[in-house]
């Protein structure tokens, strides 16, 4: 049942073989058992789960059930889900029980689709390693010393050890693709403004995307279809017509031009990762694909850039969590500033501050032409750069992430070093791009390798083809951890 | 934070800003800055009531509330 895919699982809560009500159960007890070991889930609400699993058996019951009616999903801790423990990974919103539903969770309750719970993550999203998270560590499936990437490391682990049948990541430097790659699960950033962003807490504001991650490319694109449209309460939501992803699955791939970026395969690339992903290009070829070597020149700028504007927006977007409307207060203070000041010391960790500081000081007055402004022209040289490579192919490959899983507590010490591990994931943030990640292969200590797949705006349905036709002639993606 | 700490704090910001100062080495003039990966304009709606009043379901989560207000420490003598 574990390993069934969404349309499989749909098929059989259709036919009847099984109950919404006895898979959640069923979901519910193997958490029960194995979530200890991984702390992929934040928060559970069993009664609510069942509840919803109950109303989703009357509606297959009445013939009215859609594609994910009755499918027990994992939700990232970062969407605003009515009556839920909605945390953010921080102890600022330790005890915020949220009275509305994000857009994404609407989505999901209108499917009929049931909430098994609220994933890990890093602290309001700030992390590759989930180990900024207030409620702990999550451990990779894989080998529980490890990590499983960030900041969507809890639903990646929850994805991988199938304590839910698929979830939710966002993804605003390369929080979906990054720990879908060391997990070795699909997972996919649409093009931003796709996805509306209502409810979902926000960090970098002009880089946050949510999206799914799932065991397959195909379950991907039956999740996308149900959280993508557009929503007047996003600013910045599209209005395009409703797309269904599933409509390319099938499509042949002959003729497939695929860039590889040189900056890509460089200086910094783990030797097993280029080994994994050199093979999954040869299989590309074998189905059909032709292969063009291009330049992204600015690529390792993309860093610097990065950790100027996430930081820029994220610290005006922090700053409405003051203890006086919801959220952490701190116990003790003489009056309204000291209130603030404490509420806002002991409820952030160490990586947000660090981040808010930085963002405020390269707003500062003195320093914003500098700093702030300088990325943003960089930013758009970067963008730039995919606009030419998209004249010579359809779409880019390369590694999603420069290693496989890193121990716990490697590169906890030095900030600097794990900005750096999302040197091929953010310039697609920056761009606005599509990006995803699939599983293709193992490296050094039998971990996950990623291989990444960024498209032109709006072609993730072309994504999800290149993808699944992948996984049709691989079985990377239907491995599982040990753990099992 | 005690000196230990800012110690740690400042040795940690200045690696990022060394980092970050890679980006002053790159010739950007004539380039427009990009703020956003779309170039929209702000939608706007007619000025009508769109939400419903949800103030209990809000306030019911406030550290801190009375008769309807949220409480903080005292900011005028």
């Amino acid at each position: 049942m574990f390993n069934l895919s969404l349309q499989q699982i749909g098929d059989a809560l259709r036919a009847k073989k099984i109950s919404s009500v006895e898979l959640a159960q069923l979901y519910l007890d193997r958490i029960n058992a194995l979530n200890p070991k991984l702390n992929a889930y934040i928060t559970l609400q069993p009664e609510t789960t069942l509840a919803q699993a109950q109303a989703a058996d009357v509606r297959l019951a009445t013939g009215k059930a859609d594609v994910l009616t009755g499918i027990p999903f994992a939700q990232k801790d970062i969407f605003c889900a009515k009556g839920w423990l909605t945390t953010c990974g921080s102890k600022m919103l330790h005890n915020f029980v949220s009275p509305y539903d994000a857009h994404v969770i609407t989505q999901f309750n209108n499917a009929g689709a049931v909430n098994l719970g609220k994933t890990n993550m890093d602290e309001f999203a700030m992390g590759s390693s989930n180990e900024t998270s207030h409620y702990g560590s999550v451990k990779n499936p894989w080998d529980t010393a490890r990590v499983p990437g960030g900041s969507s490391g809890g639903t990646a682990a929850a994805v991988a050890a199938r304590l839910c049948a698929a979830a939710t990541g966002t993804d605003t430097g390369g929080s979906i693709r990054q720990p879908a790659a060391l997990c070795g699960i699909s997972g996919i950033k649409p093009t931003y403004g796709t996805v509306s962003r209502y409810g979902m807490i926000a960090f970098a504001s002009s880089l946050d995307q949510a999206g799914p991650m799932a065991r397959s490319a195909e379950d991907c694109a039956l999740m996308l279809n149900v959280m993508t449209g557009f929503d007047e309460r996003d600013s910045t939501s599209l209005q395009r017509d409703k797309e269904d992803y599933t409509r390319d699955l099938a499509k042949p791939l002959n003729g497939l031009r695929i860039g590889l970026p040189k900056e890509f395969f460089a200086e910094g690339l783990s030797d097993d990762v280029a080994q994994a992903v050199e093979a999954a290009i040869a299989e590309y070829k074998k189905l059909g694909a032709t292969v063009v070597e291009i330049s992204l020149p600015n690529t390792k700028l993309s860093i610097p850039v990065y950790y100027v504007l996430a930081p820029a927006e994220a610290s005006s977007n922090l700053s409405r969590f003051d203890g006086v409307r919801y959220g952490y207060r701190a116990p003790d203070y003489t009056d309204l500033a000291d209130m603030y000041e404490k509420s806002r010391a002991q409820g952030f960790g160490e990586e947000v501050k660090r981040r808010i500081m930085i963002g405020t000081y390269v707003l500062s007055h003195g320093y914003y032409d500098a700093y702030y402004l300088q990325a943003q022209k960089i930013r758009r040289l970067i963008a730039q750069d995919f606009t030419e490579a998209f004249k010579h192919c359809d779409v880019i490959m390369g590694p999603t992430s420069p290693s496989t899983a890193f121990k716990l507590g490697e590169k906890g010490d030095d900030p600097v070093q794990m900005y750096l591990s999302d040197i091929y994931t953010i310039a697609v943030n920056l761009a606005g791009l599509p990006g995803m990640s699939i599983p293709c292969g193992f490296g050094e200590n039998n971990m996950p390798v990623g291989l990444q797949i960024i498209g032109n705006y709006f072609d993730e349905a072309r994504m999800l083809n290149v993808a699944h036709k992948y996984q049709l002639a691989t079985d990377w993606h239907s491995r599982a951890p040990q753990i099992i | 934070m005690d000196e230990n700490e800012i110690e740690t704090a400042r040795a940690q910001l200045s690696g990022i800003f060394t980092l970050i100062a890679e980006m002053q080495a790159v010739d950007t003039s004539g380039i427009e800055p990009m703020s956003h990966a779309q170039d929209l304009s702000q939608r706007l709606r007619s000025d009508v009531v769109t939400e419903a009043n949800q103030r209990e379901a809000f306030q019911a989560i406030a550290p801190q509330i009375e008769g309807g207000l949220y409480l903080v420490p005292q900011v005028i003598e």
